[in-house]
């Protein structure tokens, strides 16, 4: 090697990286796309088709038309706190990826690439902390609108992001039980045989009714519920400020579904055993998303002390539960 | 070890210059006509009526507290966890003792009237 293994060692994780955002930004375009197609099937409309073949370049003129869009503040707005706040939101979306093991190291030569920005020993707690810095971006952009229908749905994502985040946490206690590590990349080695949702089917399902209030998607979408408060937090954006809001929604959907995929459905690991690679994850991911959108198509809107209820006296007392059954027999049979 | 939190710092520089790039862009290349109107607070095409930063509803804050309280368990549990085969029956039963001291906060707030938003 002519170059310094550390110096070495940043280049290929600043190639990474800018792989790993350009892939992101990429798979956020066209999950717009084919959300609008689903939804639109299973509406019995069409969907987008006119942009290029079958509708596909329409997130790219998406994307030119947000670009171009004037970039106004309110005359009111906190303008600092107000640009900032789409800012924040995409960057904790984006920085979650950084723990996210996409699949068994590659070798080329003698060089061990693995397919994972940084391997640390704490994956799952840096995930829920930076999902819990996502936050910020909505509460900061909400009350810097100075909007009376920003306020209102920063405020109610909030309550609703902070409820749901307690089953959530304690949802992934059983695997951690069961696997003895925070690490993720651990964790989806450990899944070469048998998936962890065989052994933790009801955390699998708290997590993911909780990732789905977390992620403000249908049937818990009150923060922008449309016919009461416009678009919630971003209604007062545009541009690629609103653009930034936008992405990091459908990131975090990813982040979710990635979360999900290695933590209870064996990540990178094929099924019965058959050879890992990150397709595996992808096509995990997809199957995930399919359902996100399925239920955005199918369910209606919460109430929200029905919301509430959900969150505080459902899911908390039940992952409680499913903590204890598990720590039961997993002493019971000594495994 | 301290050095697994480099890569992790690379992509915060890159996330932020990326943010921070979007946030310039968008500021210059867009058309800029700026209108008393199109400046004012949106409220569904009416005039506004006072500051959107009024006081709101306490539910919230009660809310915000209870996230804390609760939060801070959730943190306890994670080391536990991670460390629950070492533990064993002993770690169960100092968990089961945490978590009942927790439940009567839990049952209280219930009872209380805590979780109901009306």
């Amino acid at each position: 090697m002519f170059l310094d293994p550390l110096l070495l060692n940043i280049i290929i994780t600043l190639i990474k990286t800018i792989v790993m955002i350009a892939a992101l930004l990429g798979a956020f375009a066209y999950l717009t796309l084919v959300e609008r197609w689903v939804v639109a099937r299973i509406q019995s409309r069409i969907g987008p088709n006119r942009v290029g073949p079958r509708g596909l370049l329409q997130p790219i003129a998406d994307a030119i038309k947000m670009i171009f869009k004037e970039d106004f503040a309110p005359a009111q707005a906190d303008k600092i706190v107000y640009t900032i706040a789409p800012g924040i939101a995409i960057g904790t979306a984006l920085l979650a990826w950084a723990v996210i093991p996409l699949g068994p190291p590659l070798m080329i030569g003698d060089l061990r690439i693995d397919l994972q920005i940084a391997d640390i020993n704490i994956a799952v707690l840096y995930l829920l902390a930076i999902g819990s810095l996502g936050i910020y971006g909505i509460v900061l952009g909400g009350w810097g609108s100075n909007n009376k229908y920003s306020l209102l749905g920063a405020l109610r994502s909030t309550a609703q992001l902070v409820s749901y985040e307690i089953p959530l946490g304690l949802a992934l206690v059983g695997v951690l039980m069961i696997s003895g590590t925070l690490s993720l990349r651990q964790m989806v080695e450990q899944q070469a045989g048998v998936w962890n949702v065989v052994w933790q089917p009801l955390g699998f399902i708290i997590y993911f009714i909780c990732s789905v209030a977390e992620t403000n998607r249908l049937p818990f979408d009150l923060p922008e519920a449309e016919t009461e408060l416009v678009a919630g937090y971003h209604t007062e954006y545009s541009s690629l400020k609103f653009a930034f809001f936008y992405m990091s929604e459908y990131v975090n959907i990813l982040t979710v579904s990635a979360i999900a995929s290695c933590v209870f459905l064996g990540g990178y690991q094929g099924p019965l055993g058959i050879a890992p690679g990150p397709h595996w994850l992808i096509l995990k991911i997809a199957l995930i998303i399919f359902v996100f959108m399925w239920m955005r198509g199918t369910l209606p809107r919460f109430r929200y002390d029905q919301l509430m209820n959900l969150g505080w006296k459902v899911l908390f007392p039940l992952s409680l539960a499913n903590i204890f059954v598990t720590a039961v027999v997993l002493l019971v049979i000594g495994k | 070890m301290p050095s697994d939190y480099l890569p992790i710092l690379i992509m915060l520089i890159v996330i932020v210059g990326f943010a921070a790039a979007g946030l310039i862009v968008s500021g210059l290349v867009g058309p800029r006509k700026p209108t008393p109107a199109k400046l004012a607070p949106y409220e569904s095409g009416m005039s506004p009526i006072g500051s959107a930063r009024q006081r709101f509803s306490i539910r919230y804050y009660l809310v915000a507290v209870l996230f804390i309280l609760f939060d801070i368990e959730i943190i306890f549990f994670y080391p536990w966890a991670v460390l629950f085969r070492d533990l064993g029956w002993f770690g169960l039963i100092e968990m089961g003792v945490f978590t009942l001291t927790l439940l009567v906060g839990f049952v209280y707030i219930w009872k209380k009237g805590g979780f109901e938003w009306d």
